[in-house]
């Protein structure tokens, strides 16, 4: 596969591996916070912490829309399909994410709700054009990089008159959630969370360029460094944060350079203004409420907004007590601080939402790292 | 996050359609995303849009700056065990 | 009652509930579309139950039920998968496959022309095999009660005397080997589910194994196991004998054998192939001293010429599958938590 094999060549990793070494400076710490699951994943899957020296530590971040979609939407999703009998089209990534009373929308589906899984709001609108005595509701979810497609349906759907179409839209949005991140009491001097630089999101950065995370590098000190998806990438990046680090700057660099620009995408901006605009806040999982940091439909396309199509009822959603999934969205604990991951909490019976995508923090913990775990080692010792 | 593939354009169709080959996979997507595209070129497909050209000089520059960061060093420890 | 006296008309036909009833539209279903074509001398004894020959060695049986969608799928269809997944469970102990049977359920309106391309391919499965389809039920439920067919299929086999394949003799040392490329036949089902359909030239690796295995027990009796990593993969199998046998294994990316399609199928879907249905491949563990010898034979094989080496048994109480990736670092192959599915993040 050309620009990904290359991308994942072993011989280069090493000769990476030694160059981070050889100017990782060894009285110090470095903490990275890759903001994004595809970085998670990518970390875990090839192994890439062991090919970083002792002092280099990834802290992983909220960047995982399954993961940070709360409770109530879900429930809220779910009742779309249960009591409006609308047909739910949903990424397969939503499926299986528990929601109030580990209700998720593949139970509901074993119920007998209409949930079926796509892989692109085209398929949505087939079956929109395919079932026209049946309300079809796409369950958008998503960050920068997901919502255009959301956008370009929507207005596919008032080209064709589609009326039996509509949107429940849950686009969130990445640097308010990077700022909220490093404006909390987490990061205050003395504070818990301990970061000193971000990888910044390849895709959703392929959307809208380099340049808006430079006021948050200003603002905030700290270095950010746009990094593909491929553990090559990932490690020229920690290597390019590690020489801001040790050279006192905070700037926005760009490793990405063969898909993300400064500007970004324009069409697809411009295509996603015409069709959304900014929630004044939005609740995250884990984050709680963020200013303006999600989209809603705005009123011109209000026809095919499923929010004002439907009305869904209130509803008393809950977290499973003692998940730790809010804290470690924020990067504050670690999945083995929290004391259901590994007992009541596995990917085979999901409590928090970190566990459910295969990019939370917890899911990939469990599945490529928990051998590193200080614990399983001295099991292993003993 | 956001799970995209480069793959190579082989086919325009209408309605900002397009048929994209990955090895021999090949898959109808969405150009509607993307202002100017051509048969060959690499895009990077997300939820069966094309949401950005891939640059087969950036591609190539990043895997020399990955590979030089390597190499510099064994050269520069090289000429200087040479020189010794 | 024209049917009847017309026999089933196959090519317009279409399943109905007189079909399981117990009358003649069953008998005349089961003498033209199922004696037709799995015709052999045991089925045509016409009894309720099939009379065997006795047999030298321990028996081995297995059942299988099978419900896939689509039923016909590039390299297969519900039939042949049906014929050959019961014949490769019997095979992974060792055993010569000898007889099958085969149970049908039927949703009422199914087209009778798909019953019989269906039947036929079970025939020519089992044909090719040379393992005869010796006895056989139908049932029709009501339309909305079924999702067009579900096959059955039960096989006995007989085991070599000296051969002992049993999952329990797993041990830490011996070599794990593959006969070939991983993920084809869950690639080729995707390529042609709604929502999903892309095109591709894989196809389903679906076939009867015993042949190989045959081979392989012949070479080298005291092959400590074999397993068809069938659903959830390689990954799922591999966890499975760790679990009961109580030990680890390491394994080596580079080694697993793996088609640039199939590689490139996962990545657009977000799929992970080790996790990805097969259902022409076996895993085998042996001595690491037989290992080279049994490749040799599998290789020489038609459905083993990819065979390789990919991994070591080794030792660990908490079972775990780890793999040394192709990127110079080590992942845990962990167990697959429900059905892998497609993924945008």
């Amino acid at each position: 596969m050309k620009y990904v094999d290359e991308f994942r060549a072993g011989d280069l990793a090493e000769k990476l591996a030694r160059q981070i070494a050889s100017e990782a400076s060894a009285d110090r710490t470095y903490h990275f916070m890759e903001f994004c699951g595809g970085h998670t994943h990518a970390i875990f899957r090839y192994g890439v912490q062991d090919l970083m020296p002792e002092n280099v530590h990834f802290v992983h971040g909220p960047g995982c829309p399954v993961c940070v979609l709360p409770v109530r939407r879900l429930d809220d999703a779910v009742e779309l399909a249960e009591k409006h009998g609308a047909i739910l089209c949903s990424y397969g990534d939503m499926m299986r994410v528990p929601g109030t009373k580990q209700r998720s929308l593949i139970k509901a589906k074993a119920d007998g709700a209409d949930i079926r899984m796509v892989y692109s709001t085209l398929d949505a609108l087939k079956i929109a054009r395919d079932n026209p005595d049946r309300q079809v509701v796409f369950f958008a979810i998503g960050f920068e990089t997901t919502t255009p497609p959301t956008a370009v349906a929507i207005k596919q759907a008032e080209a064709e008159g589609l009326e039996n179409f509509s949107v429940f839209c849950n686009h969130v949005l990445t640097p308010p959630a990077i700022g909220h991140i490093l404006d909390s009491d987490d990061f205050a001097p003395g504070g818990p969370a301990k970061i000193d630089g971000f990888l910044g999101p390849s895709h959703v950065s392929a959307v809208i360029g380099s340049k808006p995370y430079e006021a948050a590098a200003e603002k905030y000190q700290k270095p950010v460094v746009i990094a593909g998806f491929e553990p090559l990438d990932v490690m020229q990046s920690v290597l390019m944060l590690i020489r801001q680090v040790n050279e006192g700057r905070a700037e926005v660099e760009n490793e990405y350079t063969r898909v993300v620009t400064r500007e970004g995408n324009r069409k697809a901006q411009a295509l996603t203004g015409e069709v959304l605009e900014l929630r004044e806040s939005f609740e995250w999982r884990g984050l709680g409420s963020v200013p303006h940091s999600a989209l809603r439909i705005r009123d011109a396309y209000a026809f095919f907004d499923a929010e004002k199509r439907f009305t869904v009822s209130e509803k008393q959603s809950r977290e499973t007590k003692s998940c730790e999934c809010p804290a470690i969205l924020r990067g504050v604990k670690k999945p083995t601080d929290c004391k259901l991951f590994g007992t009541v909490c596995t990917p085979e019976n999901p409590m928090g939402s970190c566990m459910v995508s295969s990019e939370g923090a917890c899911a990939a913990y469990w599945t490529y790292g928990r051998f590193r775990d200080p614990a399983r080692q001295k099991a292993d010792a003993a | 996050m956001c799970l995209a593939i480069p793959a190579i354009v082989t086919a325009l169709e209408d309605d900002d359609m397009a048929v994209v080959a990955l090895e021999g996979i090949k898959k109808r997507i969405s150009v509607a995303l993307l202002d100017e595209i051509e048969v060959g070129d690499y895009v990077l497909v997300h939820v069966g849009y094309a949401l950005h050209k891939v640059s087969p000089e950036e591609a190539e520059r990043t895997l020399q700056l990955m590979a030089e960061a390597g190499i510099l060093k064994e050269e520069l420890e090289e000429i200087s065990g040479g020189a010794a | 009652m024209n049917m009847v006296d017309k026999g089933v008309s196959i090519r317009a036909g279409s399943v109905d509930m007189t079909h399981g009833g117990g009358g003649r539209a069953m008998a005349e279903l089961i003498a033209d579309l199922f004696q037709r074509h799995l015709g052999n001398p045991i089925l045509a004894q016409g009894n309720d139950g099939a009379l065997l020959e006795p047999q030298n060695g321990r028996l081995v049986m297995s059942t299988d039920g099978h419900v896939i969608s689509p039923l016909f799928f590039p390299g297969g269809d519900i039939g042949s998968l049906s014929v050959h997944g019961t014949l490769n469970d019997v095979a992974m102990t060792g055993a010569r496959p000898l007889y099958l049977t085969a149970g049908f359920i039927l949703e009422e309106g199914f087209p009778l022309a798909d019953l019989e391309r269906i039947v036929m391919s079970m025939a020519r499965a089992a044909k090719e095999a040379g393992v005869p389809i010796v006895t056989g039920d139908t049932k029709v439920v009501e339309k909305g009660k079924g999702d067009g067919v579900f096959i059955t299929t039960t096989g006995l086999g007989v085991v070599p005397d000296g051969v002992h394949v049993s999952v329990e003799c797993a041990k830490p040392g011996q070599a794990v080997l593959l006969s070939g490329s991983i993920g084809d036949h869950g690639v080729a089902i995707l390529s042609k589910r709604e929502s999903l359909e892309f095109e591709t030239e894989i196809r389903s690796d679906s076939a009867a194994l015993h042949g190989m295995v045959a081979a392989m027990v012949e070479a080298v009796p005291g092959i400590a196991v074999l397993r068809d990593p069938t659903r959830g993969g390689l990954a799922a199998t591999l966890n499975e004998i760790a679990r009961t046998a109580n030990v680890g294994m390491m394994l080596d990316e580079a080694m697993i054998p793996m088609k640039p399609d199939v590689a490139a199928a996962c990545e657009l879907l977000g799929l992970d192939p080790l996790y990805v249905a097969n259902e022409g491949k076996l895993v085998c563990l042996c001595d690491a001293g037989d290992a080279d010898v049994l490749l040799e034979v599998m290789r020489a094989h038609p459905l083993g010429g990819d065979a390789a080496r990919i991994g070591t048994v080794i030792d660990d109480d908490v079972n775990l599958i780890q793999m040394k990736t192709g990127f110079g670092g080590t992942r845990v192959v962990d167990w697959l938590a429900g059905e892998q599915l497609p993924r945008i993040c």
